[in-house]
C-alpha cells in the first residue's frame, strides 16, 4: 500500500466513524464536535512529526537555505562586512580551474567505485547466501571493513601503498613488479584511493543485499529448477528483478556517498599531488577551513547540494519504472 | 532520608566548586596550543601553566590542547567568530597575516609598556623575528620553531665508498653523492636512494630551502607579493624535479612527509631533508651512525624557517591582554626556552637560552642539536602572504606538478604566479 493510499484509506474510516457514532449530522452541535475531533487528530499528527520536523529544520533545511543565501554575499574579512555580490562566487567558480578538477574527479569517482561497489556487494551476498563452510566467518570477514573508522582505514591503506615496503609493492614484488608510488604519481592516485573506497563499502551494502535475497520466496527457485532453467536465467529473472529495490536504495546511497568522500582524502593525500585527489567535498573543506572563503564555500556548497539532489532524483524516476514491487 | 541528604548536599557542594566564583578576583586566560611533534607535550605545557599560576596567583591559566595547527587555527577562528576567542595561542608563525586581516591579534609591542617588555622583544633570534613583524609592529613572539637540515646515514656512506664524516655540501655533491648511494640490482630495481627531499602536503617548505640556496626569495616582507618563477626559482624547481627524473637520486614522484624518517631508518634512503624537530625521533630510531648538517648551498646556503608563535588575541578587558602578554613573557624566558628546545628539539628561540646550565650540558651530550641553531645566521622567513594557504597551495601544486612530471617547471611556476597575482591583487593598494 502506497503511503497516499493508506491516507485515504484512513480518512474514510474517520468519517465512516463519525457517521457510525450515532449522531445526525445535520445538527450543528455535532458538526463542531466532528469538526473538533478532526481539528484534534490533525493536532496529534502534527505534534508526532513536531520532534523530526524540529530536527530536520534545524540541521538540514535552516542550514541548506541559509547557504544558498550566504552564496550571494561577499566573504566578510576583519572589519569589511559582507556585501550583497549576486552571483559573483559563481562566476568565480566557473573560472576556477581546480573547481572543475575537484567535479571532474568527483563524477569519476562515482562512475567507477558506485558499480563496482554494487556489482561486489551482490557477488559476495549471493556467496554467503548458499549453505557454504565458514559462511559466519566469511560474512564477518566481508563485514569488518564497514566496522573500521574511516580514518584508521585510511592509514591502512596508507601503509598497503607505501612505495617498497608496503604490503602492495611487497607482494608486487614476489611477482617480478617494481616499487610503484601510488599515492605519488597523478595517474595513480585516484584509482588508489577509490579502491579503499570500494573496500570499504561493498561490505555494507552486502548486508543489504543478503536481506533482500533472504526474502526471495524459495518457490520462484523450486519452480526454476523444475523448468530446468539455468543459473544465468535463474539469476537474470528471479534474482535480479527481486533485488532491485534494493539495488536502487543502494546505488542512491553509494552516489550520496561518492559525493561525501572527505576523510580518507585528508588522511592519504590532502588532495594532491596537483589536485588529482581533491573531491568536491575536500574543496569546499579546503575553501572554507584553510581559506576562510566562507561566502565562496557557501556557492560551493549550493553546487554539491544541487548535484545531490538531481541524481537522487533522477534516479528515483529513471529507475522506478523498471523496479519490480511486490 | 540521611542518606538523601548527604547525596544533595554533595551535589550542592560540588556545584558550589564548579560554578562559584573564587574569592579573590583572578583573570581567567585561555591557552590554546597545538601539537606536530612527539612526546608527552600536554603534560609539559600543563606544568608549565602550574608553575605560572604559582608565580602568579591573580590569574588562572587554561590550557587548551586543540590538534595539528591546521586545526588549532580553525579552532581559534571560529572560537572568535563566535565572541569566544582565546586570550593566547600558539599558532603557525605563517598564518600571522591570516591573522592581522580578519583582525584578530593585538600587536604584542602596543600592549607592552615597561622598557624591559621592549628589550624582551629584542631578545630572540633575529631570524626568528623576521615572520613575526610585519607593519612596523611585533605581532608574534616566536615559541616553537625550527629549520629544515639534513640527516645522513653514515654507514651507508661508508658502504659506498665516501667519507662517514663529510656530509654533500653543494647541489653538485647531492647529485654525485647520490649517485654512488644509489643502488640497483640487475634488474634496475632501487634497493636504497641517495636523497628523499618530501613533497607531500606542504612541498613549498622544502622547496624554499632549493630557492634560498639559490639566492632567491620568494615573498615581500609586506606579504603582498611573491616572485615564483623568476629565473632562480624555477632553476632550483627544475633541480627539485631532475633530482628524481633527470639524475635519478631520489625517488620520482610525490615523497610523503610522514614517511620519510621511516625510510632513512629502514636504509631506503641514506640522506633525507626534514625539521629539525625529527632530532629525538632520529636519535631514538636510527639504528646506525648517522649525522647531522645544515643545507648545502648553490649561491648560498639557508633554509626557511619554520614553527609557532604565540599570538595574544584582541579583547576589550585590557586586564586579559595583560595576563596573556605576562603568560607569554614566562613561556619565553631564557630557562623554559631551554627545557622546551630539550623537551621538543625545537630550536630554542633565544641566544641567551643556550648559555643555561640545562642546555649546556644537553648540547654536550648531543652535539647535532647545535646544527640548527648554527643554521641560523643564513635563515631567511618562511613564506607568508595574505591569504597564505590560497598562496602557498599555488606554489604547492606548482611543484607537485613538476615533480610528477604533468608540466614543465617553467609552465607551472609561472601558473602559480599568475594564481598568486589574482589573489594577492586586493592586498597590493
Amino acid at each position: 500500500m502506497t503511503p497516499k493510499q493508506k491516507q485515504t484509506a484512513s480518512c474514510t474510516r474517520i468519517r465512516t466513524e463519525n457517521r457510525a457514532g450515532g449522531q445526525r449530522p445535520d445538527s450543528a452541535g455535532a458538526q463542531r464536535a466532528m469538526r473538533n475531533r478532526q481539528l484534534n487528530l490533525q493536532l496529534q499528527g502534527w505534534l508526532l512529526l513536531l520532534p523530526a520536523v524540529v530536527l530536520l529544520a534545524t540541521f538540514t533545511h535552516v542550514p541548506a537555505v541559509s547557504t544558498i543565501i550566504d552564496s550571494l554575499f561577499s566573504t566578510p574579512r576583519g572589519r569589511r562586512p559582507a556585501a550583497f555580490s549576486e552571483l559573483d562566487q559563481y562566476r568565480t567558480m566557473l573560472a576556477d580551474p581546480i573547481f572543475w578538477r575537484a567535479l571532474d574527479n568527483n563524477l569519476l569517482y562515482a562512475l567507477i567505485t558506485v558499480p563496482i561497489a554494487i556489482s561486489l556487494a551482490l557477488v559476495m551476498a549471493l556467496c554467503v547466501n548458499g549453505r557454504i563452510k565458514g559462511r559466519a566467518a566469511l560474512r564477518l570477514a566481508f563485514f569488518t571493513p564497514t566496522i573500521l573508522p574511516m580514518v584508521a582505514a585510511a592509514n591502512i591503506w596508507l601503509f598497503f601503498y607505501t612505495p617498497d615496503y608496503g604490503l602492495i609493492d611487497q607482494v608486487g614484488r614476489l611477482f617480478g613488479f617494481g616499487a610503484i608510488n601510488w599515492l605519488g604519481n597523478t595517474s595513480t592516485a585516484l584509482p588508489a584511493l577509490m579502491a579503499v573506497t570500494v573496500w570499504k563499502e561493498a561490505g555494507f551494502f552486502m548486508i543489504f543485499f543478503l536481506a533482500a535475497l533472504q526474502q526471495v520466496s524459495p518457490d520462484l527457485y523450486e519452480a526454476a529448477r523444475m523448468e530446468n532453467a539455468s543459473r544465468w536465467q535463474i539469476f537474470s529473472r528471479i534474482t535480479w528483478p527481486l533485488v532491485m529495490p534494493t539495488t536502487l536504495f543502494v546505488a542512491v546511497n553509494a552516489l550520496i556517498n561518492a559525493f561525501r568522500i572527505v576523510d580518507q582524502v585528508i588522511a592519504m593525500t590532502g588532495g594532491g599531488p596537483d589536485n588529482a585527489t581533491t573531491l568536491l567535498l575536500f574543496y569546499i573543506y579546503q575553501v572554507a577551513f584553510s581559506f576562510w572563503d566562507t561566502g565562496y564555500a557557501a556557492a560551493l556548497s549550493t553546487v554539491l547540494l544541487t548535484v545531490l539532489g538531481v541524481v537522487s532524483l533522477a534516479q528515483f524516476f529513471l529507475l522506478d519504472r523498471r523496479i519490480h514491487y511486490r | 532520608m540521611s542518606k538523601f541528604f548527604c547525596i544533595v548536599a554533595a551535589a550542592a557542594a560540588l556545584a558550589a566548586s564548579l560554578f562559584g566564583s573564587p574569592a579573590f578576583a583572578a583573570t581567567e586566560i585561555t591557552f590554546y596550543y597545538p601539537i606536530a611533534v612527539g612526546g608527552p607535550i600536554t603534560k609539559i605545557v600543563d606544568s608549565y601553566a602550574a608553575a605560572f599560576q604559582k608565580q602568579h596567583p591573580d590569574i588562572v591559566v587554561k590550557p587548551v590542547y586543540t590538534g595539528s595547527y591546521q586545526d588549532s587555527l580553525v579552532k581559534a577562528m571560529t572560537a572568535a567568530k563566535a565572541g569566544n576567542a582565546p586570550d593566547v595561542a600558539v599558532l603557525l608563525s605563517t598564518d600571522m597575516f591570516t591573522l592581522i586581516d580578519n583582525d584578530l591579534i593585538e600587536p604584542i609591542d602596543t600592549i607592552t609598556t615597561s622598557a624591559a617588555d621592549k628589550a624582551w622583544l629584542t631578545s630572540f633570534y633575529p631570524a626568528f623575528m623576521l615572520n613575526s613583524q610585519s607593519g612596523g609592529h611585533a605581532w608574534g613572539v616566536p615559541f616553537q620553531r625550527s629549520t629544515i637540515v639534513q640527516y645522513w646515514n653514515k654507514d651507508a656512506f661508508k658502504a659506498a665508498g665516501l667519507d662517514p664524516d663529510k656530509s654533500p655540501a653543494t647541489w653538485d655533491d647531492m647529485v654525485a653523492f647520490g649517485k654512488k648511494l644509489t643502488k640497483r640490482d640487475a634488474a634496475g630495481q632501487v634497493s636504497q636512494w641517495g636523497l628523499e627531499i618530501p613533497s607531500s602536503g606542504f612541498p613549498y617548505w622544502l622547496f624554499q630551502a632549493l630557492a634560498t640556496q639559490n639566492d632567491a626569495i620568494l615573498a615581500n616582507e609586506s606579504g603582498t607579493k611573491v616572485d615564483y618563477n623568476g629565473a632562480r626559482v624555477v632553476e632550483a624547481a627544475q633541480f627539485f624535479a631532475d633530482l628524481g627524473q633527470k639524475y635519478e637520486v631520489m625517488p620520482k614522484g610525490i615523497i610523503d612527509w610522514g614517511t620519510t624518517p621511516k625510510d632513512f631508518f629502514e636504509g631506503k634512503t641514506a640522506i633525507m631533508w626534514t625539521t629539525t624537530g625529527n632530532l629525538t625521533n632520529v636519535r631514538q630510531n636510527a639504528k646506525f651512525a648517522f649525522g647531522v648538517a645544515p643545507m648545502p648551498s648553490k649561491l648560498r646556503g639557508g633554509s626557511p624557517t619554520g614553527g609557532g608563535n604565540i599570538y595574544i588575541f584582541k579583547n576589550n578587558d585590557k586586564a586579559k591582554e595583560a595576563a596573556a602578554l605576562e603568560f607569554a613573557r614566562f613561556l619565553t624566558t631564557p630557562n623554559m626556552a631551554a627545557d622546551w628546545g630539550i623537551a621538543t628539539g625545537y630550536v630554542a628561540t633565544r641566544p641567551d637560552a643556550w648559555d643555561t646550565e640545562a642546555m649546556k650540558k644537553y648540547a654536550a651530550d648531543f652535539p647535532a642539536a647545535l646544527v640548527a641553531r648554527d643554521q641560523l645566521k643564513d635563515a631567511v622567513a618562511e613564506l607568508s602572504t595574505h591569504d597564505n594557504q590560497r598562496v602557498t597551495k599555488a606554489l604547492n601544486d606548482a611543484l607537485q606538478a613538476a615533480l610528477t612530471g604533468t608540466k614543465p617547471a617553467k609552465a607551472a611556476l609561472d601558473d602559480a604566479q599568475a594564481e598568486a597575482n589574482r589573489i594577492l591583487h586586493p592586498y597590493q593598494n
